[in-house]
């Protein structure tokens, strides 16, 4: 990267169009990318996002930043695995730090049923092309020397899966350096512009209604995260989906002190260390549903007793902040994408505990199924069609909760 | 932690409960005649409105009542569902 001074701004802020061939609604990650790919790969850059707060100001800003692609089925596989790829040439696609470490990630197994689990999705990910390893207690003690492995600690660790090419990056950044580069080929970024409803006319959507006045789009590209549902509602439609909080925290600033990102589905904990020295955790989700963004603390003190087991060595490190973000979940765990019942409404969303990773690839498949009007084919699978069809992509049972 | 009133228990702690989703999902009375796309409806299309949402929760470690409540899904304020028994009405 180069070393030149950090630009005054990265992107104007422009009023509102009367019109434009593709509106995207929200300015997440998802949506920022998705936006970039429209204009870099389909010269399609009459293209507004429309934010209602600020840009990548809900999960974009409230994730735990873990990125991997070691999914257990086929189709989730693709996806997460172009992503990855996606990943590993974006700082310089965007020109753009994005702090992108791949410093491994390791799925920890506590029981027999873990073990095989990990064992049969490390060899599912070699044969579709995804790096992975299995590795024995004693192996997973080498990799990450704090990691406590002993037989008498409530939650042993029997082994675990390695994906040496998984880690973290810098989640503002990444929201930046989408946003820079879509503004610079043309795309206008608008926050602070909610969208209130849709003008839906022959079973087609003509135009979007926001708190900014009417703004006309060939297509609609919902990818608002949580607030999928709410907008969905607004044209008339219902999604399996359900939002719920998810929960985080970060520590106080520490020295380099755990050198991998370290998850376990089990006892719904993942952590790494920021590059700033915080460590960043993540909790499972809170049961009920909600938009509240804040969870309930025992979910919390849950995830902090499990972490404590794993890592002796924190048991003194003090909690800074806790957040949530509203994440919604599908039914069979995996992403909805693709065309609605409404002829030019398009559906991105689903991403459930796990969007941050798939940004890149998110937005490079949407971008495809909105500039073809057919779905991409990594996307194909994650239509809305298979809850009808009953071919599910079940990654609850194979990715369990921390996604 | 939340309080949540359990009709037979009174207020209780969040963690002794467990979350049942919307409620009013009644079981189809002619399954054998349901459409795919009904079928689809009935596993898993749920509302997910943002405001006061009419659900279930079952005190789990506690009576093990299943009950119906009223909860805003931006507070969380939780109100009585009319419709679910009060103490007075358990045998």
């Amino acid at each position: 990267m180069s070393a030149r001074a950090h630009p005054d701004f990265l992107w104007r802020n422009p009023d509102p169009r009367p019109s434009y061939d593709v509106v995207i609604v929200g300015g997440g990650g998802h949506g920022l990318a998705t936006a970039y790919y429209l204009a870099e790969n389909h010269g399609i850059t009459d293209v507004a996002v429309l934010e209602k707060g600020w840009l990548a100001g809900g999960n974009m800003a409230r994730n735990t930043t873990v990125i991997r692609s070691n999914y257990l089925w086929d189709e989730s596989a693709a996806i997460y695995e172009h992503s990855l790829k996606l990943w590993e040439g974006l700082s310089a696609e965007l020109d753009y730090d994005l702090m992108f470490s791949q410093r491994g990630v390791l799925n920890l197994a506590h029981s027999l049923h873990d073990v095989r689990e990990g064992r049969r999705r490390v060899n599912a990910n070699v044969l579709n092309g995804v790096d992975a390893e299995w590795l024995d207690a004693d192996e997973a003690r080498a990799f990450c020397p704090i990691l406590e492995v002993g037989g008498h600690t409530r939650h042993p660790v029997l082994g675990a899966t390695l994906q040496r090419r998984g880690g973290i990056a810098k989640h503002d950044h990444v929201a930046w350096g989408y946003a820079r580069g879509a503004d610079a080929l043309g795309v206008d970024l608008i926050q602070g512009c909610e969208v209130t409803g849709f003008e839906i006319t022959g079973g087609r959507v003509r135009a979007v209604l926001t708190s900014l006045g009417r703004i006309a789009a060939g297509t609609v590209a919902l990818a608002a995260a949580g607030h999928t549902s709410v907008l969905a509602a607004r044209a008339g439609l219902r999604l399996p989906l359900q939002s719920h909080p998810l929960q985080a925290l970060v520590s106080e600033l520490l020295e380099p002190v755990l050198n991998c990102v370290v998850m376990s589905n089990a006892v719904h904990v993942y952590v790494s260390q920021a590059h700033k020295g915080e460590l960043v955790m993540g909790a499972g989700i809170d049961p009920y549903t909600s938009y509240g963004q804040r969870g309930s603390f025992h979910v919390i003190e849950e995830q902090m007793s499990a972490a404590l087991e794993l890592f002796p060595i924190f048991k003194r490190v003090r909690v800074v902040r806790t957040w949530a973000g509203i994440v919604d979940v599908s039914p069979d765990a995996s992403p909805i994408i693709g065309t609605t019942p409404v002829d030019g409404l398009l559906v991105n969303a689903g991403w459930g505990t796990g969007g941050f990773k798939a940004t890149p690839g998110s937005g490079w498949v949407y971008a495809d199924t909105i500039a073809s009007g057919r779905p991409h084919p990594l996307a194909e699978p994650f239509g809305l069609e298979r809850f009808t069809t009953g071919a599910l992509i079940d990654e609850h049972g194979a990715a369990a909760v921390a996604h | 932690m939340q309080l949540i009133e359990c009709p037979w228990c009174g207020p209780r702690d969040e963690i002794e409960f467990r979350y049942g989703g919307q409620a009013g999902i009644a079981y189809p009375k002619d399954p054998a005649a349901l459409s795919d796309e009904e079928w689809a409806g009935y596993v898993f299309m749920r509302d997910n409105p943002r405001g006061w949402f009419h659900e279930r929760w079952f005190h789990v470690h506690g009576c093990r009542t299943w009950f119906s409540v009223r909860r805003h899904t931006v507070t969380h304020e939780i109100g009585r569902d009319p419709g679910s028994p009060r103490r007075e009405e358990f045998g």
